[in-house]
C-alpha cells in the first residue's frame, strides 16, 4: 500500500508544478505590462526597481518562473500591493477562519447529506425518498451566495437572532460562533444536495444487487444490511467528501464576500478589488496546493477502505 | 508449406508484459500464445479446445492479425499476412471473419442489426441501399426475418439471435474463413445445438473453412474434422477428432474427454481426472507446461519444453512419455 | 391453467421497433417532473430571447425617486432596484446575459471535451499521457477558484467570464469522453469492425461517437446548472458581465446592501438564478434516465 501512496505522490508532483505555472501565469496573462499589474499606477521609482529585482522581468520567463518558484518553496510569496504586509501572513491568518468554516460547513454537509441519501435509498420509491430527493435537487440548485443573503434576510433583518457581518475577532468564542452559523449553512447547501445524491445512488447500487437479496431472503437483520450497504457504498461517497471539502474551502469565496467573514476567500475578494495580483496569486496557490494534497489524502483513505484499488 | 492449406501458422507467439512499480516497468510477462504452429485445409474444420486461459482468445485475433504477433508467420492461401500492404490487408480481411463469443459486447448497442450487418459492406464501397439489401438477406439466411427483426436494436434480441447476427456479419462479405471464438459458449443448450446446425449448413452451402474454438469438449467433438489441445499457450495435441476420441495420447487430453460430461449413466467417475489448480499464464512452470498436475511426470519434462512427435497417421502429441523417434513433417 | 415456458428465441416481443431516440423521447415525455421542468426552462429561454419585445420598460433607465419600489407597484410589477430601474425588465434582460454566459461554456467544453477525449482516449499511448496530465493539473483547483484565478487576470468583461469557464469545465468533459472512449474501444463490436476492414475514421464515426456521445451529453448537462451558479457569482464578484448590463449575478451584488430598507426585491435575482438552475438539473435528471439502455 506505501507504494501505491509513494506513487501517487510522485504523480502529484507534476500537478502541483502545473498549478504553480498556472499561477505565475496569471500575472502575465493580464492585459498591459506585468508590473502595472503587480504596482499601482502611481508607484515610485524605487517601487518599481524593488519590483524588478524580485521579479526578474528582464529576465526570460523559464527564468523568472524558477525564481518565483524558488521564493515560493521557502514560504515567501511577496508582498501585497495594498497593505505592504509579506502575502504570507495573511494568507496564514485568513486560512484558520476558512479551514474552520470548512470544516464545520463540511460536518453538516457530511451529516445531513449522507443522512438524507441513506432515508432515501432504503426507502426508494415511497413518500420519503420523494422528499429526501427533492431536498437534494434543491441543495445542488441554489447559490449559496443567494442562499447566504437571504439567510440573512430572514435570519438577521427580520428575526434579528443572528448577525450578519464579520467574525466578531474580538469578541470571544460566543460571539465568533454565533457569526459562524449562517455562512456555515450557506456553504454547506450545495455540498449536501451533491453528496446526498451520491449517497443516494451508491447505496441503490448496492442495495439492488442480488447478493443482497440474498442476504435479506436469509433473514440477516435490517442493521446488517445496513452496515454493509455503508461499507461498500464508502468509497465513492468518501470521494466525493473530499472534492465537496475542496468546494468548501475554495468556493467560500463568495460566502464569504456575503458574510464579510475573514477567510481566505474574504481576502481573495479584497484582491480582487483592489487588482493587487501578489495576495491573488499567494491565495490561489495556497489553495490550490492544499486541494491536491487533500485528493491525496482521500486516496490513500480509499486504498486503506478497499484495497483493490491499489493492486490495479 | 503445402499449398493446399488455407490458413498456415508457424511459430506464433505473444507475450503481454504486466506492468507495475512507479515508473510502470514490466515486471511479469502474460504468456499467451507460445509457438503454436498449425494448417487448415480448405474446407475442414479445425477444432481448438483447451481451458480458460490458454491462449485461445489471443491465438484467434493473431490469425486475423487484429492483435501483432511477438514471432511467427501467418499464410493465407499463400500470402504472408503480417508482410501484406494496408491496402491489401483490408481486401485480405473480407476473406477471413471472426464470430466473437460474447454476445452482448460483440454488437453495437447503438446500431440496428441490420445496419450492423451492412456496416462491412459499407466499409468495402457498397452502396447504401445495396448493403442494407445484402444484409437483409442474410439475416434471413441465418434464422431471423429481417422484416420483424431487422430495425431492431441489440437489447431486444436473445444471446441466441445475436449470435446469429454475429454471424450474419461475418458472412456478409462472404469470407473463405471463418474464426469462430466460443461462438456458443454463452447460450443455453438447447440454442447451443441450434447455432451449431446452423453452422454446419452455412459451411457447406457456401464451402466455408472453420477455426471452431471452444473449451467445451462436446462441441468440438461435434464439429471438428481436426483438433488442436491447447494448454498454457502452447499445442499439446493434434489430430483427427475421431483419432482424438478414440485414443487421446497426452494426459491433459485424456483428462479433458474423461472430465467431458456424458449422456451415458454408465460413466461415472470416482476423482476427478486433474489435480491441482487451473494454472497461471504469467511465468509458466518450466519445459512442458503441464507437469505440475500431469500423473506421469518425469524429471526430464522439467528441463525443455517436448517437441510434437508423431504418433499416427497426422497425430502428433508433445510429451515425453512418447520417444522423439520419428519427427514430424512441417 | 399449466404455464409452458416458452423456447428462448420465441420470448422476444414482436412489436413495431423503435429508433433508439424515440425511445428516449417517450420516456422523457411520460416523467412528470421532467417535463415540467423542460416547460419552465423553456418559458425561461424564450423570455430571455424574446426580452427587447416583451420588457415593459428600458433595463438601463432609471429614476432615483422611484428607487426600491416594492414588489406589486402599478406599472413596475416586480418593483423597482437601488437605481429605480424596473425590476422586471432587468430581469428579462439579465436571463439573456447569465444564460449565455451559463450555457456556452457548457457548449464550448462539450465541443471541445468531445475532441479531446475522443482522440486521446483512441491513440493511447503518449498522447494520452500528455493530454490527461494536462487536464490533471487543471484539476487541481476547486472550480470556483480557477474560474476566480482566470476571470482575475484576464479582467471582468463577458467574452472573458466565457473563457475562464470554458476552462473550467473542459478538462472534466475530457475525462469523462476520455474514460467512455477507453471503455467502448475494448469492446468487441469495435474489434468486429477492425476485423472488417474498416479504418479508424469509419470506426470513430460509426461505433465510437455514437456511444461516446450518450455519457458525455448527460454529463455535460448535468454541469450546465454549476456553469449558471458560477457565471452569475463571478458577476457578483465583480469579475464577470459589468455594469450597467443586467445580469442576475450582478443584479444580486448591487441589491445587497437594500436588503436593509426592502427584502423582497433584492432576492428576486437569486430566485431566477435558483429556478433556472433547478429545472437544468431536473432536466438532466431525466435525461440520464431515459438515455440508460435498458430492455
Amino acid at each position: 500500500m506505501w507504494r501505491y501512496v509513494g506513487r501517487r505522490l510522485v504523480h502529484a508532483i507534476p500537478t502541483l508544478l502545473g498549478a504553480s505555472i498556472i499561477v505565475f501565469a496569471m500575472v502575465h496573462l493580464a492585459p498591459g505590462d506585468p508590473i502595472s499589474a503587480i504596482l499601482p499606477v502611481d508607484a515610485s521609482k524605487e517601487q518599481i526597481d524593488d519590483i524588478k529585482k524580485a521579479y526578474g522581468f528582464d529576465k526570460p520567463l523559464p527564468v523568472q518562473y524558477l525564481k518565483w518558484l524558488g521564493r515560493v518553496v521557502q514560504g515567501d510569496l511577496g508582498k501585497s500591493i495594498a497593505t505592504r504586509r509579506a502575502v504570507i501572513l495573511d494568507v496564514r491568518d485568513s486560512l484558520a477562519n476558512s479551514l474552520v468554516l470548512a470544516v464545520s460547513s463540511s460536518v453538516l454537509a457530511f451529516g445531513a447529506g449522507i443522512a438524507l441519501g441513506l432515508l432515501a435509498a432504503f426507502r426508494q420509491g415511497r413518500a420519503l425518498d420523494k422528499i429526501a430527493s427533492a431536498m437534494a435537487v434543491i441543495g445542488v440548485s441554489v447559490p449559496h451566495y443567494w442562499a447566504g443573503i437571504i439567510l440573512i434576510i430572514i435570519f438577521s433583518v427580520q428575526l434579528n437572532w443572528l448577525p450578519a457581518m464579520g467574525a466578531a475577532s474580538d469578541g470571544g468564542l460566543v460571539a465568533y460562533l454565533r457569526h459562524m452559523i449562517l455562512p456555515t449553512i450557506a456553504l454547506a447547501l450545495i455540498p449536501l444536495g451533491v453528496i446526498a445524491r451520491v449517497t443516494r445512488s451508491a447505496a441503490l447500487d448496492i442495495l439492488n444487487q442480488e447478493f443482497v437479496l440474498a442476504l435479506r431472503a436469509k433473514g440477516l437483520a435490517h442493521r446488517r444490511v445496513f452496515g454493509h450497504v455503508v461499507k461498500n457504498a464508502a468509497p465513492q461517497i468518501i470521494t466525493v467528501l473530499g472534492l465537496q471539502f475542496g468546494f468548501q474551502l475554495g468556493g467560500s469565496v463568495l460566502v464569504e464576500a456575503v458574510f464579510s467573514w475573514p477567510g481566505t476567500g474574504y481576502l481573495l475578494n479584497l484582491a480582487i478589488f483592489q487588482r493587487d495580483m501578489p495576495v491573488l496569486q499567494g491565495v490561489i496557490l495556497v489553495l490550490a496546493t492544499f486541494f491536491v494534497l487533500l485528493n491525496l489524502l482521500v486516496d490513500v483513505l480509499q486504498t486503506y477502505i478497499d484495497p483493490r484499488i491499489a493492486r490495479h | 508449406m503445402s499449398p493446399a492449406s488455407l490458413l498456415q501458422t508457424r511459430g506464433l507467439r505473444k507475450h503481454y508484459p504486466l506492468r507495475g512499480g512507479v515508473l510502470r516497468r514490466a515486471q511479469a510477462w502474460v504468456r499467451a500464445v507460445d509457438d503454436v504452429s498449425f494448417d487448415v485445409k480448405p474446407g475442414e474444420t479445425l477444432g481448438i479446445v483447451g481451458e480458460s486461459g490458454c491462449g485461445k482468445s489471443t491465438l484467434a485475433r493473431l490469425i486475423l492479425r487484429l492483435v501483432e504477433p511477438d514471432a511467427g508467420g501467418v499464410w493465407f492461401d499463400g500470402e504472408d499476412v503480417l508482410r501484406v500492404l494496408p491496402g491489401r490487408m483490408k481486401r485480405l480481411r473480407r476473406d477471413m471473419q471472426l464470430v466473437f463469443q460474447d454476445p452482448y459486447a460483440s454488437l453495437n448497442p447503438r446500431l440496428t442489426i441490420e445496419d450492423a450487418v451492412a456496416f462491412s459492406l459499407l466499409v468495402h464501397g457498397a452502396g447504401r441501399a445495396d448493403a442494407r439489401d445484402r444484409a437483409r438477406a442474410l439475416l434471413g439466411r441465418v434464422g431471423l426475418d429481417p422484416h420483424l427483426y431487422g430495425r431492431r436494436y441489440p437489447h431486444e434480441l436473445s444471446g441466441g439471435q445475436r449470435q446469429r447476427v454475429n454471424i450474419a456479419r461475418a458472412l456478409v462479405l462472404d469470407p473463405k474463413l471463418l474464426v469462430l471464438d466460443e461462438p456458443v459458449s454463452a447460450l443455453d443448450k438447447s440454442v447451443q445445438a441450434q447455432v451449431l446446425n446452423l453452422l454446419l449448413e452455412l459451411k457447406a452451402d457456401r464451402e466455408l473453412t472453420y477455426v471452431f474454438i471452444s473449451h467445451d469438449l462436446n462441441v468440438i467433438e461435434y464439429v471438428s474434422d481436426r483438433v488442436l489441445v491447447m494448454y498454457l499457450g502452447q499445442v499439446v495435441e493434434s489430430g483427427t477428432a475421431d483419432a482424438l476420441a478414440e485414443s487421446p495420447k497426452h494426459p491433459y487430453t485424456q483428462a479433458l474427454f474423461a472430465a467431458a460430461p456424458s449422456m451415458d449413466p454408465d460413466r461415472r467417475m470416482e476423482r476427478p481426472p486433474i489435480a491441482g489448480d487451473p494454472p497461471n499464464p504469467i511465468d509458466p512452470p518450466s519445459g512442458c507446461r503441464f507437469r505440475t498436475r500431469c500423473a506421469f511426470a518425469m524429471p526430464q519434462c522439467a528441463d525443455a519444453v517436448p517437441p510434437p512427435v508423431a504418433v499416427g497417421a497426422g497425430h502428433d502429441v508433445a510429451c515425453y512419455l512418447y520417444g522423439a523417434a520419428t519427427a514430424v513433417t512441417a | 391453467m399449466s404455464v409452458i415456458a416458452l423456447p428462448q428465441e420465441l420470448s422476444t416481443v414482436a412489436g413495431a421497433p423503435r429508433s433508439y431516440w424515440r425511445t428516449v423521447a417517450w420516456r422523457l415525455a411520460r416523467e412528470r417532473a421532467t417535463l415540467t421542468a423542460g416547460t419552465l426552462l423553456l418559458l425561461i429561454a424564450l423570455s430571455a430571447v424574446l426580452a427587447p419585445w416583451i420588457a415593459p420598460h428600458d433595463p438601463s433607465a432609471g429614476a432615483i425617486r422611484l428607487r426600491l419600489a416594492p414588489v406589486g407597484t402599478p406599472s413596475h410589477l416586480l418593483g423597482t432596484d437601488e437605481q429605480g430601474r424596473d425590476m422586471l425588465s432587468r430581469l428579462l434582460w439579465g436571463g439573456r446575459m447569465t444564460l449565455v454566459a451559463g450555457l456556452t461554456p457548457v457548449v464550448v467544453a462539450f465541443l471541445m471535451g468531445t475532441l479531446l477525449g475522443v482522440i486521446a482516449g483512441y491513440t493511447g499511448g503518449l498522447a494520452n499521457t500528455l493530454v490527461m496530465r494536462t487536464m490533471d493539473v487543471f484539476y487541481a483547483f476547486p472550480a470556483v477558484l480557477l474560474a476566480i484565478a482566470i476571470s482575475g487576470a484576464l479582467g471582468p468583461g463577458l467574452p472573458n467570464t466565457l473563457i475562464s469557464l470554458s476552462i473550467v469545465f473542459v478538462p472534466r468533459v475530457v475525462r469523462v469522453a476520455e474514460s467512455a472512449t477507453v471503455q467502448v474501444k475494448g469492446l468487441e463490436y469495435v474489434a468486429a469492425a477492425k476485423a472488417s476492414g474498416a479504418s479508424v475514421w469509419q470506426i470513430l464515426r460509426y461505433h465510437l461517437l455514437a456511444n461516446v456521445l450518450g455519457p458525455v451529453l448527460v454529463f455535460a448537462s448535468t454541469q450546465v446548472s454549476l456553469s449558471i451558479i458560477l457565471a452569475a457569482g463571478l458577476s457578483f464578484l465583480g469579475l464577470g458581465v459589468t455594469p450597467p448590463a443586467a445580469e442576475w449575478g450582478l443584479m444580486l451584488n448591487t441589491l445587497r446592501q437594500s436588503i436593509y430598507v426592502n427584502a423582497v426585491v433584492p432576492a428576486l435575482p437569486g430566485l431566477a438564478i435558483f429556478v433556472t438552475s433547478m429545472a437544468f438539473n431536473l432536466v438532466s435528471d431525466g435525461l440520464r434516465d431515459a438515455m440508460e439502455i435498458r430492455a
